[in-house]
């Protein structure tokens, strides 16, 4: 793995103040595109707020086995943000009250946190019953300790949603990393052998795609079509539905598509295929992100970005539901990634 | 004036052309739509005889369009080589398959 964090190599990236400035700068801030604040006032859109809370998505820290190419979060071995017990205590006391009916999971590899698995167990004691965990599936097979995952997620029901950008070796490893394709597959099979993902189980197993390059994903349920048949037919690998998410213009795919002279081009594409129908149902009006430090914000995306929510409620331990409905989302123009074509959510196509 | 004959820009504005004649031009993008829809062909083999046909004849804006196309898709650089191939080989062959007009002129006017 050749790659390195932006931390590691010590990009000016790697600083979110700088990255804010090159999505306002340039192209948008001549007029060539529009600020997305503007395209969205076009539809009666701006100011976008905040609807009911349904899921709580939690970032357990930014520390990662892989190294990909595109990661918005930037994560990978080095980073040492993790989510302490005494923070995840205060999400439970959070979930012990909140209206969200869904708690998801994410990262950074959320299983290598080493209180993961407490603060499921904790979290289903005080009722949750809707879980996501977003998995990079190489993790449990990269070291022993892991191996008992697919077994973990089955006990408590968690719905498993796995990165897959390719059914072939060399697109997936590209952008993943040397050999991640055959780890994937073999961790798929071993979910696969639990249950998860097999034609009629409730153990939901469903893919991520995120495009491998510079351009917008294609139609989800052509691409998903493409993968099962592949899968099937070549691996025997059985997963429920494929969720296509387009790559937002920050982090690690930020860097990419400045190093590889993409930037302009890719912002064009992404404000040629706004849809205003997407907006409508964008996650941040529907999601709340909490950070490794207990720090709220719209998205996963404003999280890596350090943009806050704008609500005097900041941090989970003043955490107040009815205030922080109706926010004002924050916005930037990496908003257009959610609003290219069908849509793009962590849930995929919303258009 | 530009000085090149093609502009990547200009693709993005290809729908213009119905501008000055909206009749004509909203007739094709019509059925230029209905052509690329699934049919007894799926969209993503349409989308490699497009590409192919791109590079048969050679046009700029094409070849850039159904290679972006083919990415959405999936489409993976092998399966775009060997569709080049497959027009590379037709019009190779195309030349070639004219050496029997020429051997026949040969055999008719050689001693």
């Amino acid at each position: 793995m050749t790659q390195k964090t932006l931390h590691k190599r010590h990009s000016d990236l790697a600083n979110s103040k700088r990255q804010l400035q090159i999505l306002s700068n340039g192209i948008f801030q001549n007029g060539d595109l529009p600020k997305f604040k503007d395209k969205i006032a076009e539809s009666n859109q701006f100011p976008l707020k905040a609807r009911k809370l349904e899921i709580l998505q939690i970032n357990v820290g930014y520390m990662c086995n892989q190294v990909c190419e595109h990661c918005h979060v930037d994560a990978g071995p080095d980073r040492k943000e993790i989510m302490t017990r005494e923070t995840m205590q205060q999400c439970l006391d959070v979930i012990k009250k909140t209206g969200a009916h869904t708690l998801d999971f994410t990262g950074g590899a959320p299983e290598m946190n080493p209180n993961f698995r407490w603060f499921v167990d904790e979290a289903s004691k005080a009722g949750i019953k809707d879980f996501i965990v977003r998995s990079n599936l190489t993790i449990i097979k990269s070291n022993k300790k892991y191996y008992d995952l697919p077994e973990f997620f089955k006990t408590h029901n968690i719905h498993v949603m796995s990165s897959m950008p390719h059914w072939t070796k060399g697109k997936t490893d590209k952008q993943r990393g040397e050999g991640v394709f055959a780890k994937s597959l073999a961790a798929l099979k071993d979910l696969n052998a639990v249950g998860y993902g097999m034609p009629d189980s409730n153990l939901r197993l469903d893919l991520v795609y995120n495009p491998t390059g510079a351009f917008l994903p294609g139609n989800q349920s052509a691409l998903e079509k493409d993968f099962k048949k592949v899968l099937l037919e070549e691996f025997g690998i059985h997963f429920h539905n494929l969720f296509a998410i387009t790559n937002l213009p920050i982090s690690r795919f930020l860097d990419y598509l400045i190093a590889s002279e993409n930037y302009e081009d890719y912002m064009y594409s992404l404000v040629e295929a706004y849809n205003p129908a997407a907006v409508q149902n964008v996650m941040c009006t529907n999601t709340l992100s909490v950070s490794w430090d207990g720090y709220l914000y719209d998205c996963d995306f404003n999280q890596m970005l350090e943009l806050p929510v704008s609500s005097k409620v900041k941090h989970i331990s003043e955490y107040n539901e009815s205030l922080l409905e109706g926010r004002k989302i924050v916005i930037s123009q990496h908003c257009y990634g959610c609003t290219a074509g069908a849509g793009s959510s962590c849930q995929g196509s919303v258009a | 004036m530009q000085k090149t004959y093609y502009d990547p820009a200009d693709l993005k504005k290809f729908g213009n052309i119905s501008d000055w004649n909206e009749e004509l031009g909203s007739k094709f993008f019509e059925y230029y739509n209905s052509v690329f829809k699934e049919g007894a062909l799926s969209e993503r083999e349409k989308s490699l005889i497009a590409l192919a046909v791109s590079h048969t004849i050679q046009c700029p804006y094409c070849i850039d369009a159904y290679t972006g196309d083919g990415l959405q898709r999936g489409i993976t650089k092998e399966e775009m080589m060997e569709a080049l191939h497959v027009a590379g080989a037709i019009r190779g062959g195309a030349s070639l398959v004219h050496g029997v007009q020429m051997m026949n002129k040969v055999n008719k006017l050689d001693m």
